[in-house]
């Protein structure tokens, strides 16, 4: 029979993984732990994104080939119809000629019309905000895709190949952005948000909304920031400065 | 009340075999077209990531919307008592099923996972307008079933009235429904309004009689059964009407959003400068679906032609409508960004161009054809179809 490990070892082992740990930690890294399987996602955690366009450069795609990358997203050179989880988008105002570029995703919206509209609730959130569309039940009727005012989703027109184990895809299903859920439970954070940090700007944070002490929740209290469509009222968790 | 008898049409007969053969040979087609576009994915068709709609989904609405305005005669005779309309009672009801049958035919098949079909019988997301319609779409068979069999069988008659009133409130319900999926979508600017309902149920008053009015006038003169041109001349006014309805809701659609200055952009692009839906929505629909028609039969002394001529403009001005309504409205790029310009790999900000291809206007085509077909077998099957129709004018 195993003994339940006492307070001091507890802390004894906290201590020593602070220690290991500490050398590794960056200003971005989320302060996020691994969900152990089998345990629920929580309603405690709000996960979401804040974007700094004035850190995003309207050449770089480091985010968008991350997402292909991860994801298993091949270009077929057929852009009407190759899915794009994440794409950047360069906006000008035509009455100042002011340009900025920014990246456009899954808002992972607390009210999203993509769940709405799903006949069967194969389009779902998870309890911690993540949108997610369950492909076992999407019979392929793209309403989300009509009902999505961010044109997030992309549909499978095709058999697809080499697919990664972490983001089954199927002909005829629709997908989306995931927020790189797998890496989240594992404790990490989304190939974008990772990519922006090695070789962008480090435009993109990725934190808990719901947690006050979470970078992104402080940055978030003492800075201005804005959502795409907030007059909406979708309540999205991806939030964007300088737009 | 005059005894009206009710003959099942001779079925086997040559000209029957041949035209049920041309019709099979639609379906056929409709169904190669359809093991072709799931077998390679929908990439082979003109249907992108922005326009998720396209041609099957134009013939499907249409379809769905023309059946439960078919059941209009059967309603006008039984819910608001019109006798002379009582004859064609049995035929409305089965045109009503037949049109419905074959627009979610289409509409199935063109699912991303068709095979997938049982899900969405046994999945219910009781919050989208979708599931709602899977209810809608299958009660709709039920009560218009039970209110034909009411019609078809004397000891039914007690229930007659009340199954009616019932599927004559269910058809309204139903394209609330239909249109409602389009009028619940917030972020699409073509869309997202409450006058979609009431749209789609002037639309499918139209379509639906005219498409009546075509079947009845077929059937009279395949089966050289007399037709009262007064009937018809009636039923003519009354799509006069109801394509005057449908410009009345189409005006106040287009005239609310030209009032919000948010939708001046997408109210130009549909009215004014985006090719094609422009050249369709006042060509197609406005002018051939609706000035042309209402010109033709509002006249006292229009002529069988005329109705019939009349009948067709509306059911192509229909197809115009419906699809620059969806076509039009996805090819509109969303404005994520109001008042700013916009570029992306993903075509944000443009234009998205849509050409439907083969294969799709083959599927929408095969869901006429099957319409047509269980219509068919309807009145060969049943007796639907009075020996006459006001036998006391001559023909024309």
């Amino acid at each position: 029979m195993t003994q339940a490990p006492s307070r001091r070892d507890l802390l004894k082992g906290a201590a020593l993984g602070a220690v290991a740990i500490a050398p590794g930690l960056t200003l971005i890294a989320p302060a996020v732990q691994a969900r152990p399987a089998g345990i629920p996602a929580s309603a405690v955690n709000r996960w979401g994104l804040l974007i700094d366009t004035s850190k995003c450069d309207s050449g770089c795609t480091a985010c968008v080939d991350a997402c292909k990358t991860e994801m298993g997203l091949p270009a077929l050179d057929r852009p009407a119809t190759d899915a794009q989880y994440i794409r950047k988008v360069d906006v000008k105002d035509p009455k100042t000629g002011h340009q900025h570029s920014l990246p456009v995703m899954c808002q992972h919206c607390a009210k999203p019309p993509c769940v709405d509209v799903c006949p069967t609730g194969a389009s779902m959130k998870r309890a911690d905000g993540i949108v997610l569309v369950d492909r076992h039940i999407c019979i392929g009727c793209r309403y989300c895709m009509m009902a999505c005012p961010y044109k997030a989703r992309s549909f499978a027109h095709e058999d697809q190949s080499n697919q990664k184990a972490h983001n089954p895809r199927g002909k005829g299903c629709v997908e989306g952005c995931t927020l790189c859920v797998h890496r989240i439970d594992a404790g990490g954070r989304p190939a974008c948000v990772e990519a922006c940090a090695d070789t962008g700007r480090a435009a993109m944070i990725f934190g808990d909304l719901n947690d006050p002490n979470s970078e992104i929740s402080r940055r978030l209290s003492k800075e201005a920031s804005s959502r795409i469509r907030a007059d909406l009222g979708l309540d999205p968790a991806i939030r964007y400065q300088g737009i | 009340m005059k005894r009206i008898d009710y003959v099942a049409v001779r079925a086997w007969t040559p000209g029957w075999l041949m035209l049920m053969a041309g019709l099979a040979v639609i379906v056929a087609l409709a169904g190669a077209a359809v093991l072709y576009m799931e077998h390679q994915g929908h990439h082979v068709t003109g249907m992108t990531n922005q326009v998720v709609w396209g041609m099957p989904h134009v013939f499907a609405i249409f379809l769905i919307v023309a059946a439960s305005g078919a059941l209009n005669v059967a309603s006008i005779g039984s819910v608001f008592g019109r006798e002379p309309y009582q004859p064609l009672g049995r035929l409305s009801a089965l045109l009503a099923m037949a049109l419905l049958a074959g627009g979610l035919g289409v509409l199935v098949l063109d699912l991303g996972r068709p095979d997938r079909l049982i899900v969405a019988m046994t999945h219910f997301n009781f919050k989208s307008i979708f599931a709602w319609n899977v209810i809608l779409y299958s009660g709709f068979f039920a009560v218009v079933g039970v209110y034909l069999w009411t019609m078809l069988d004397w000891k039914m008659k007690r229930a007659y009235k009340p199954a009616a009133i019932t599927a004559f409130v269910w058809r309204l319900v139903l394209t609330t429904g239909t249109g409602s999926i389009f009028g619940f979508l917030l972020a699409r600017d073509a869309y997202n309004s409450a006058v979609m309902a009431p749209l789609f149920i002037a639309m499918s008053f139209a379509f639906g009689l005219a498409l009546f009015n075509l079947f009845l006038l077929g059937a009279a003169t395949a089966l050289e059964r007399s037709l009262s041109l007064d009937l018809l001349r009636r039923m003519g006014k009354l799509l006069a009407l109801f394509a005057a309805a449908n410009l009345y809701f189409v005006a106040l659609q287009h005239g609310t959003a030209l009032y919000m200055a948010d939708r001046g952009p997408v109210e130009a692009f549909i009215l004014m400068n985006g090719g094609i839906y422009t050249i369709l929505f006042w060509g197609g629909q406005v002018l051939l679906g609706g000035i042309v028609p209402m010109a033709l039969l509002f006249r006292s002394q229009a002529t069988r032609c005329h109705i019939r001529f009349a009948s067709l403009m509306v059911v192509a001005g229909g197809l115009a409508q419906v699809y620059v309504i969806l076509i039009g409205g996805q090819a509109f790029p969303l404005g994520l960004f109001p008042g700013m310009e916009v570029s992306s790999s993903f075509m944000d900000g443009q234009v998205a161009a849509y050409a439907p291809t083969l294969a799709e206007i083959l599927l929408g085509l095969g869901g006429c054809a099957l319409a047509l077909v269980i219509t068919i077998v309807g009145i060969s099957a049943f007796r639907i179809l009075p020996a006459q129709l006001g036998a006391t004018e001559a023909r024309e």
